[in-house]
């Protein structure tokens, strides 16, 4: 799976782009989260406000029990204000 | 020549001269578009220059409505220009963007952001959005009448201090020009009804990895301000909504204590035992910094708390003191209970304290 993190979510994990393989048992969005949070402090720390995050599977927004599988492509995105 | 005539005949209102407003007010001027309204109550900064582009070193100190109105007359002197040398708020937005055709939100924080959205739905008005942080940015058409609203595509708001502003986490300096150039081609193409905008579609932009996408965006039928059944009929208190309150209402919430840049002053030259924790970037520490601090950045803060001696009582401190509040905060919920944040930052120590510093 193709993940991808928009501004400050990038800042705290520490990449802006990774490839995952996903775990048989994290089949929706909601797993998704819950299983990248616990991959370190760093990803703990961008989830943690997940309910202002914007979760995007293949160019959709999708909610958390929405469906995922390993082919598909995933953005996070946080809302920004700068200007 | 049509076409040249209804940007003529056109009008549109730049919200917050910055970053974005610069490009959009010189652009839209060398446009023809006929008249143009700026709404800035800042001046300019020497900090502001590495993105603001209407402005030069002569117009620090200046009204950026003022100097901008200046580089606009100089680019076309036919554009009709109105400055509101003001704050947007509640109580002038909806009088200010009724006299324009197309409103841009060009501003830097939440509580903008959520009222410039709400006046463009009360008022039936597209909203040209565009937003940036450090190196990515965001840009979209939000017109309620035929898609979605800023509330469909953000509900709610971060907490504060969780999201940096552009002088706190600084951000590339021509990003906001990139930003700001489709913004302003989005508001021409509204002018002038052609094309296709980016009504019911946010173009995402990452520049160090160069790359643009686009996502669909839907209306959210239980939107409190354009859904079926809208809660919010009028304009709120958007300070409260995005969780500020300023210290005229009262103080910080938070737990944490605050701590001014004298106070800090006269603890080091009485040698007190304390601990000063230098929250800042890498970067940042090799411009200026206070001595004897500990320095730990404010996203590793969290895993290597046992650097931090609890015994202490520990002075946070940042750039201007935002992400050294949210620290502050942090620590005092870790248990730091004696965590205080240093109000205004190493700017304020270059103000009050030590004008030789170096400010950025």
């Amino acid at each position: 799976m193709k993940i991808n993190y928009f501004a400050w979510i990038k800042d705290k994990v520490g990449c802006e782009e990774e490839e995952i393989t996903l775990p048989a048992d994290v089949t929706n969005v909601g797993q998704l989260i819950n299983w990248l949070s616990r991959r370190g402090p760093r990803y703990d720390d961008a989830f943690e406000f997940i309910e202002v995050i914007k979760v995007v599977v293949n160019q959709t927004y999708v909610m958390n029990d929405q469906p995922v599988k390993d082919d598909d492509e995933v953005i996070f995105i946080p809302p920004i204000a700068g200007g | 020549m049509q076409g040249q005539q209804k940007l003529k005949d056109g009008s549109v209102l730049i919200i917050g001269a910055g970053g974005l407003g610069s490009p959009l007010g010189m652009y839209l001027a060398a446009a023809g578009v006929g008249r143009l309204g700026l709404v800035d109550f800042d001046i300019v900064d020497v900090s502001d220059l590495q993105r603001q582009i209407a402005y030069g070193t002569s117009d620090i100190g200046r009204s950026k409505a003022q100097s901008m109105k200046e580089t606009i007359q100089e680019i076309n002197p036919h554009v009709d220009i109105e400055l509101f040398e003001t704050r947007f708020t509640r109580d002038n937005a909806l009088e200010i963007a009724e006299n324009f055709d197309v409103i841009i939100d060009g501003t830097d924080n939440f509580a903008t952001r959520y009222l410039v959205n709400d006046v463009c739905v009360l008022l039936g008005k597209p909203n040209v959005y565009g937003a940036i942080f450090r190196f990515d940015g965001q840009v979209s058409v939000f017109d309620a009448s035929r898609g979605p609203c800023y509330r469909c595509l953000f509900a709610e708001p971060p907490p504060p201090g969780v999201a940096p502003s552009c002088a706190e986490g600084g951000v590339l300096g021509i990003l906001p020009g990139v930003i700001g150039v489709i913004q302003a081609t989005e508001a021409v193409k509204l002018l002038l009804g052609q094309g296709k905008t980016l009504v019911g579609r946010l173009l995402l932009y990452q520049a160090l990895s160069m790359s643009f996408r686009e996502l669909k965006l839907q209306k959210n039928p239980d939107c409190p301000v354009c859904g079926e059944n809208p809660t919010i009929t009028k304009l709120i208190d958007y300070e409260e909504f995005c969780g500020i309150l300023g210290e005229e209402n009262g103080g910080s919430q938070t737990g944490y204590k605050e701590i001014d840049v004298t106070a800090v002053a006269s603890l080091i030259d009485k040698e007190a035992d304390f601990l000063l924790l230098d929250v800042r970037e890498p970067v940042e520490w090799e411009i200026c910094s206070l001595p004897n601090s500990v320095r730990i950045p404010k996203g590793e803060v969290r895993d290597r708390l046992e650097e931090i001696d609890i015994t202490k009582d520990v002075i946070v401190y940042c750039r201007s003191g935002v992400r050294s509040g949210a620290i502050a905060n942090f620590l005092c919920d870790a248990g730091f209970d004696r965590a205080q944040n240093m109000r205004g930052g190493i700017r304020a120590w270059a103000n009050e304290i030590d004008p030789t510093m170096p400010v950025y």
